[in-house]
């Protein structure tokens, strides 16, 4: 019987028992998929992006279905830092698998003041920075769309912070490798990506948009092959680990990520379909190593024939 | 819970709407009414997301072919609008399925003393049904029925078996009296006095004119929503709906998929939609 693959890979200093972990948003606060798979054979969770207060979101609609995909404009609805401490970590430390709190703020202060916050809680692994909102005291421009204040704002939080710092990029932008080159230099350890492309979706009958917030962030698979170009150009480019989301569904999509360049993968809208497809992915990984007689998936990293 | 379904049965009951019994296991059976399933047309990435339905019935029957020689189901009554249910509409028995359920609250039945009023508009009368069975084993129980003509005016006949009265209105009066189900119902409540309940499923016009009726009546009213879904789990935050105590600076929103689908309708802010 073939020995089982080493699955486990490092990320910034969080060693993740295998590469798959679930992203921002999409997986709640770990509860609520308890009883669909066992969250101790995932690699790690990604908490909905946390602000400091409370957070109302946006008005509804908020999701409408697309070809291959999904909008959504939820408008980073979330319980805030002290709601989180309270009433969601409890459960989070009862699991034997790194969190990593996903955070934004409106204004680089904010981002700070949580990064300082973030940095006093022992149960949690590490930051995973969203830029992808508009800095509110600027006119609104987005942070993650402009090279010079995604490094403004990621030197803060890194000045803030000793936890492993992990930056989520934005695809909205021109030149993903300038804005992968400005966070490195800023002090980012990995760099995960992507989050959702800005799209919209018509009702022609109404002659209205559909999401009440009119526009929004597409996911799924749909988004697959530009978030697998996106970790291919940021692989040649910078030497952090990467970690790929965009639209996996199973072990395969997983695996293109990693042969792409990255050193783990998130699960997003592929929870909505299936609550257990980060551990069926996770498995179905280690099988298609085992398959292939390779014996440790940190040797498939970038291992692209190109 | 998650499992994989069989389709037992998948009968057009009246033009365009489908009542379609599907393999189930037994924990299913804990299910009460109000709750939802999450139902995967096909493992295919189009349609993506899972449709929800709320539960018509469940129960089990006696079959050669399980272990135990009984076989759980569970039905759903659907209307074909779009994708997803024609391609529901299209299945036949032995086709497979993937289920999420029991999914959100149910209602709660009330107590056994006192009337339940029943208000049900179009496919809205799907959990209507299974609450129903229960609730007539310890109450009288009043169904108002509307729709647009009398092929929207679904399994009637299902009720009245279970000894439920029936009131029907429809738009073009195709069938019972012409006009909104609200309207009968308004009539209805003027000349009964007696301790009652509402529990009311539908489109959102007809909601909100039983929410004001309850409300100008003071009877206990209790409501269930639909809202477009990913998760259906209380995770993506798709399916809000606003809270009593809802505003900007104090944000009060619920999820239809895991605080509902049931809300009582003086959990929610019935003006701002
Ligand atoms: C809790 C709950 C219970 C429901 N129970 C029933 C039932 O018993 N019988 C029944 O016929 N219908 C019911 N519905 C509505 C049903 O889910 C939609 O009609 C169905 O999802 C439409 O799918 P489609 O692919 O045919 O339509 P499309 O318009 O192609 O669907 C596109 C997207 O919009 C969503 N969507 C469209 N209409 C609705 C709607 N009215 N509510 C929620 N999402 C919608 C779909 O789920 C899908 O994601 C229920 C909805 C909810 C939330
Ligand atoms: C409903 C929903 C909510 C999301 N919320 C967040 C969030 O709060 N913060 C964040 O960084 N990304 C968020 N995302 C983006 C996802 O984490 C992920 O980057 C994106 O969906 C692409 O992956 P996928 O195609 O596998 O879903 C959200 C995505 C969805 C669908
Ligand atoms: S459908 Fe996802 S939170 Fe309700």
């Amino acid at each position: 019987m073939a020995t089982k693959p080493n699955m486990s890979v490092d990320i910034a200093g969080i060693k993740l028992r295998n590469p798959v972990m679930t992203a921002s948003g999409t997986f709640g606060y770990g509860r609520e998929f308890a009883d669909y798979l066992d969250l101790e054979r995932i690699g790690a969770m990604i908490t909905k992006g946390l602000s400091l207060k409370p957070k109302a979101g946006n008005p509804t609609p908020r999701i409408v279905e697309t070809p291959g995909g999904m909008l959504n404009a939820i408008g980073l609805q979330n319980v805030g830092i002290d709601a989180f401490i309270e009433e969601k970590l409890p459960f989070l430390r009862t699991v034997d698998t790194p969190v990593i709190v996903n955070l934004y703020g409106n204004s680089l202060e904010e981002y700070g003041e949580l990064a300082e916050r973030i940095d006093a809680i022992p149960e949690v692994a590490g930051i995973e920075v969203n830029i992808s909102c508009p800095n509110v005291k600027q006119g609104g421009i987005v942070f993650g769309t402009d090279p010079a204040a995604a490094y403004e704002v990621v030197k803060l939080v890194r000045d803030s912070t000793i936890k492993p710092l992990i930056v989520k990029l934005s695809p909205n932008v021109t030149d993903i490798v300038a804005m992968a080159r400005a966070c490195v230099d800023a002090g980012a350890e990995a760099l995960s990506l992507i989050n959702t492309l800005t799209g919209m979706a018509i009702d022609l009958a109404k002659r209205r948009p559909i999401l009440a917030n009119v526009t929004g962030g597409l996911s799924g698979p749909a988004i697959k092959p530009v978030a697998l170009r996106m970790v291919w150009q940021v692989s040649k480019a910078v030497d952090v680990p990467l970690i790929g989301i965009g639209g996996i569904m199973n072990a395969t999509d997983a695996l293109e990520f990693i042969l792409a360049g990255a050193t783990a993968v998130q699960v997003g809208t592929a929870n909505f379909l299936n609550p257990s497809a980060a551990q069926e992915i996770a498995e179905g990984m280690e099988l298609w190593l085992v398959e292939n007689g390779v014996a440790d998936v940190n040797e498939l990293i970038g291992s692209l024939r190109a | 819970m998650q499992f994989k379904s069989q389709v037992i049965s998948n009968v057009e009951v009246s033009p365009g709407y489908y009542r379609m019994r599907m393999t189930a296991p037994p924990a299913v059976l804990d299910a009460r009414p109000g709750q939802f399933v999450m139902v995967r047309v096909n493992g295919a990435i189009d349609p993506l997301l899972r449709r929800p339905f709320g539960i018509y019935d469940l129960g089990a029957f006696a079959t050669p072919y399980t272990d135990c020689g009984r076989q759980t189901f569970l039905e759903i009554l659907y209307r074909v609008v779009g994708k997803g249910t024609a391609m529901l509409a299209d299945l036949h028995q032995g086709d497979h399925l993937e289920i999420l359920a029991p999914l959100g609250n149910g209602f709660d039945l009330g107590p056994a003393g006192e009337d339940k009023v029943l208000v049900g508009g179009g496919v809205g009368l799907a959990p209507l049904y299974f609450l129903a069975r229960e609730l007539v084993k310890t109450a009288k129980v009043r169904l108002f029925a509307g729709g647009r003509t009398k092929e929207d005016v679904l399994c009637i006949t299902e009720f009245e078996r279970l000894g439920v009265e029936t009131y029907v209105a429809t738009d073009d009066g195709t069938l019972g009296d012409q006009g909104l189900v609200t309207e009968v119902l308004t009539r209805y409540l003027a000349d009964d006095s007696g301790s009652k309940q509402l529990f009311a499923c539908g489109p959102m016009p007809m909601l909100q004119a039983v929410a004001r009726i309850a409300a100008a009546q003071r009877i206990p009213c209790q409501v269930s929503l639909e809202a477009y879904m990913a998760c259906g789990m209380g995770a993506c935050l798709g399916c809000v709906v606003p809270g009593k105590h809802h505003s900007a600076e104090t944000p009060d929103y619920r999820c239809v998929c895991k605080d509902g689908p049931v809300f009582g309708y003086h959990e929610l802010q019935w003006e701002v939609r």
